[in-house]
């Protein structure tokens, strides 16, 4: 078969490959990899456990809270009435033009969050975050049920039983019930709480506070019973803005390297080999508490919340093995960087935790620890007095804002009237606000335009320059106003002249600069 | 893409999309998202099959829920109706002069007028009701035919030389062409117009006063103040319908014009007829 074998020899072979080659095949989308986090127990832990007290009873209690306003206004501390568009919150009331003030503190809020990130990092996602926050609970009621982590890996693993479908449904059963709770507190900060409560349970409520319950019980239990980590990783963008509000004194859950590698897991046998040993002992308790289910060995990664229960695991670890905690820490990139250096000598080597250590084999005195000083940079002064500046200008505003208004809108069409006498008479809409929850007579006079007078539609007196109007509590009257000049006084054209109100009680008093338009010829 | 480039540090392959040197990790989506974005295109069909959604060629797919945003605009107009039908029923029952003791039906009143008169009115009134030469100014306090809310009912309802309504106000000012003299027609223009403005030719206005008690005093006044028992207009006033130069005044002596009005009730029905004299009686100058 001489004749075959130099046919294929005569063949030109290609370097070539399938584009979908088997061995080269990724998958289009990738299958979630499920995170059983272990229970973690240290400082961090018990700070989040205040934390989670402090946020859940915020959120639960605050509609329950009640403030006397008198028989005029609702008495909820906190509420929002968007039916009669009013907010109540303790002590301030807004109506909807002052929605300023709720700007501010929204821009108050933004650089709150500036200035934590650029302290202490990611802060707000470990710790106060409601996805943390709930995912945490629900973590609780799992654990209540199906135990501990390595229960539940082999809960998961096991096929369907009566055990495994009792649990199941008991856990979602919890979930389902505190996810209602979720959303059904929300509502009460909308309507007077205990008359929504009964209404509520009564199926007295309005269609949209059953929406919403129903919309944000869908969403606590699906975020925080179902999707959880994926949330942070894939939905929120606030991972991928922190990585340009970081800096190099910001502080980061950090695995410190430069004490920690080389890893093992056998110490003794290495170090007696002579070689270098670092503090990590690769007991992976790092990985097991982690809610996001990362390596923080791995170093910064946008997944990681920061809610530092790896540092909990890792002391205890520390202190097991008697050694200083604080392998894993709080840390900033510039202390990091100093420390690394000192253990690979300027980088000339690679990473001696010896470098690091005294004689006695203690960490030496030359790492750089956390100053608290770095916290008063630049750029966090400049974020704090943004903040402040902001704060200030709100509270000095509330303080002097007005609770007594006048507007006026001029009649344009059409612009005067000339009356039967020849005199020249312009109309005029004119609200006035009484934005206490208190009646109030407001007297509304007129100054400027010599020789005019007003009468008010519904205002049972005689012409004249000033009238008493009894405005309703917390309300606004509009009343239609006509000015009167007599001819022999009108100038041609456009003439300014003042509405005031007054309160003649309080001395408050609102002025508005009108105009009386004329003809330009008499 | 022929070339694969891996990322350094991720190990990940790119996507080949380069921006300034950044490049794109081509990492999997998560499974969830890939299961949402099918769950939107089963929503999508659903929601094909439930409402409206393909164009024919003169309809479009009426989907089995039957809904249609026309339908739904009469449903709210009915609705808005039905809200207003306790107003108007009651409107409907009292005297239009009554309707102001009751603010909820003053103010509805007035809103519904308001609407009226910019649909039927303001074609000569104008869209703020200041009228025009030859069509009056209805937010002054000058009325040819009377200022109370009964009067301006009247007028609205009924018309002014209204031939289709029997009820219309009626009155015509001869033409002075035929029974003066135009001497005495200037004389007497002169007179009038020394009612509101200075006198110019103290002869003329003197010729004039006496041919004007003989001629028009009987329905414009000794005191030239008119008369709304006969449309006759106040002459003594500062508010002229046909202009107040001595040639206007005696141009509308010699052959007068006369404006029609056309009565509404039969056409708009008698509440509406209310709310509009409601409305035009608030404008400022009702009496």
């Amino acid at each position: 078969m001489t004749d075959t074998s130099s046919q294929i020899s005569d063949v030109e072979q290609f370097d070539a490959q399938a584009v979908n080659a088997a061995w080269a095949r990724k998958p289009l989308y990738e299958a979630r990899k499920k995170i059983f986090p272990k229970r973690a127990s240290g400082q961090f832990r018990k700070f989040k456990w205040i934390i989670m007290a402090l946020t859940l009873g915020i959120y639960y209690l605050t509609p329950w809270i009640r403030w006397d306003r008198g028989p005029y206004a609702p008495d909820q501390a906190v509420l929002v009435d968007l039916a009669n568009r009013r907010f109540y919150f303790f002590f301030i009331e807004i109506w909807p033009q002052e929605f300023i003030y709720v700007a501010g503190l929204l821009v108050m809020a933004g650089f709150g969050l500036f200035l934590v990130t650029s302290v202490v990092g990611r802060a707000w996602c470990g710790y106060t975050c409601p996805q943390t926050v709930w995912v945490d609970l629900f973590l609780v009621v799992e654990r209540a049920i199906e135990g501990e982590r390595n229960q539940r890996m082999k809960l998961d693993a096991a096929p369907w039983s009566s055990g495994k479908l009792i649990k199941r449904v008991s856990k979602h059963t919890i979930w389902l019930f505190i996810a209602i709770a979720t959303g059904g507190a929300w509502i009460f900060y909308f309507a007077d709480a205990p008359t929504l409560l009964v209404d509520a349970m009564t199926g007295k409520a309005a269609t949209v506070a059953y929406l919403t319950v129903a919309v944000l019980t869908a969403t606590t239990y699906v975020f925080g019973g179902l999707l959880r980590e994926q949330v942070c990783t894939y939905m929120c963008p606030w991972p991928r803005i922190q990585a340009a509000m970081l800096d190099e004194s910001s502080l980061a859950v950090t695995y410190n390297d430069w004490r920690g590698e080389p890893r093992s897991r056998h110490a003794k046998k290495v170090k007696a080999q002579g070689k270098v040993v670092g503090d990590c002992v690769d007991c992976n308790a790092c990985v097991v508490v982690c809610p996001m289910g990362i390596d923080i060995r791995d170093g910064q990664q946008l997944e990681c919340i920061t809610c530092a229960l790896c540092i909990d695991a890792c002391d205890s670890v520390m202190d097991k093995i008697g050694k200083p905690r604080g392998l894993i820490s709080y840390a900033t990139l510039s202390e990091y960087s100093e420390n690394m250096a000192l253990a690979t000598a300027g980088g000339t080597t690679d990473i001696n935790p010896d470098l690091v250590r005294g004689s006695d084999g203690k960490l030496s005195e030359k790492i750089r620890q956390f100053d608290w000083r770095v916290i008063l940079r630049f750029r966090t002064l400049v974020y704090f007095s943004i903040w402040a500046l902001v704060g200030i200008g709100l509270l000095v505003a509330l303080g002097a804002r007005d609770r007594l208004g006048v507007n006026v809108l001029h009649d344009r069409n059409p612009q005067f009237v000339r009356l039967s006498d020849g005199s020249i008479r312009n109309g005029y809409t004119v609200k006035l606000l009484n934005m206490i929850p208190e009646p109030r007579v407001i007297f509304l006079s007129l100054e400027g335009l010599p020789g005019a007078t007003m009468s008010i539609t519904g205002i049972d007196q005689p012409e004249g320059r000033s009238f008493a109007i009894p405005v309703d509590p917390d309300r606004l009257r509009t009343v239609k106003v006509y000015i009167r000049q007599p001819l022999s006084e009108v100038l041609p054209g456009k003439t300014a002249f003042r509405l005031v109100a007054a309160d003649k009680g309080s001395n408050e008093t609102d002025t508005y600069t009108a105009s009386f338009d004329a003809p330009t010829e008499k | 893409m022929s070339e694969k480039h891996i990322d350094e540090i991720s190990g990940v392959e790119t996507t080949g999309h380069e921006w300034d040197g950044i490049r794109e990790l081509n990492n999997p989506m998560p499974r969830w998202w890939v299961i949402t974005f099918y769950l939107t295109i089963i929503w999508a069909v659903g929601y094909m099959i439930a409402y409206p959604a393909w164009p024919l060629i003169n309809t479009a797919t009426t989907g089995v829920l039957g809904y249609s945003s026309r339908a739904e605009v009469a449903k709210e107009l009915s609705a808005a109706q039905e809200s207003q039908a306790q107003y108007v029923t009651r409107i409907a029952q009292m005297p239009v002069g009554e309707i102001a003791n009751h603010p909820d039906l003053l103010q509805f009143a007035v809103a519904g007028g308001s609407a009226a008169f910019k649909v039927n009115c303001v074609q000569c009134h104008g869209s703020g009701a200041q009228g025009a030469p030859g069509y009056p100014n209805l937010n002054d306090d000058s009325w040819l035919w009377g200022g109370d809310i009964d009067a301006i009912y009247q007028s609205i309802a009924h018309g002014v030389r209204f031939e289709g309504d029997d009820d219309a106000r009626y009155s015509e000012m001869p033409a002075f062409a035929d029974i003066l003299e135009p001497g005495q027609i200037r004389e007497v223009s002169a007179y009038v117009y020394s009612l509101t403005n200075p006198p110019r030719d103290a002869g003329l206005i003197a010729a004039g006063s006496e041919i004007y008690a003989e001629n028009c005093a009987s329905c414009h006044g000794d005191d030239a103040m008119g008369d709304v028992e006969f449309g006759a207009p106040n002459l003594a006033d500062a508010i002229w319908f046909y202009g107040n130069s001595e040639a206007e005044i005696a141009s509308q002596i010699a052959n007068p014009k006369h404006g029609v009005m056309p009565g509404w009730v039969d056409r708009l029905g008698e509440p509406a007829i209310k709310q509009l004299a409601v409305f035009v009686h608030a404008l400022g100058g009702g009496q």
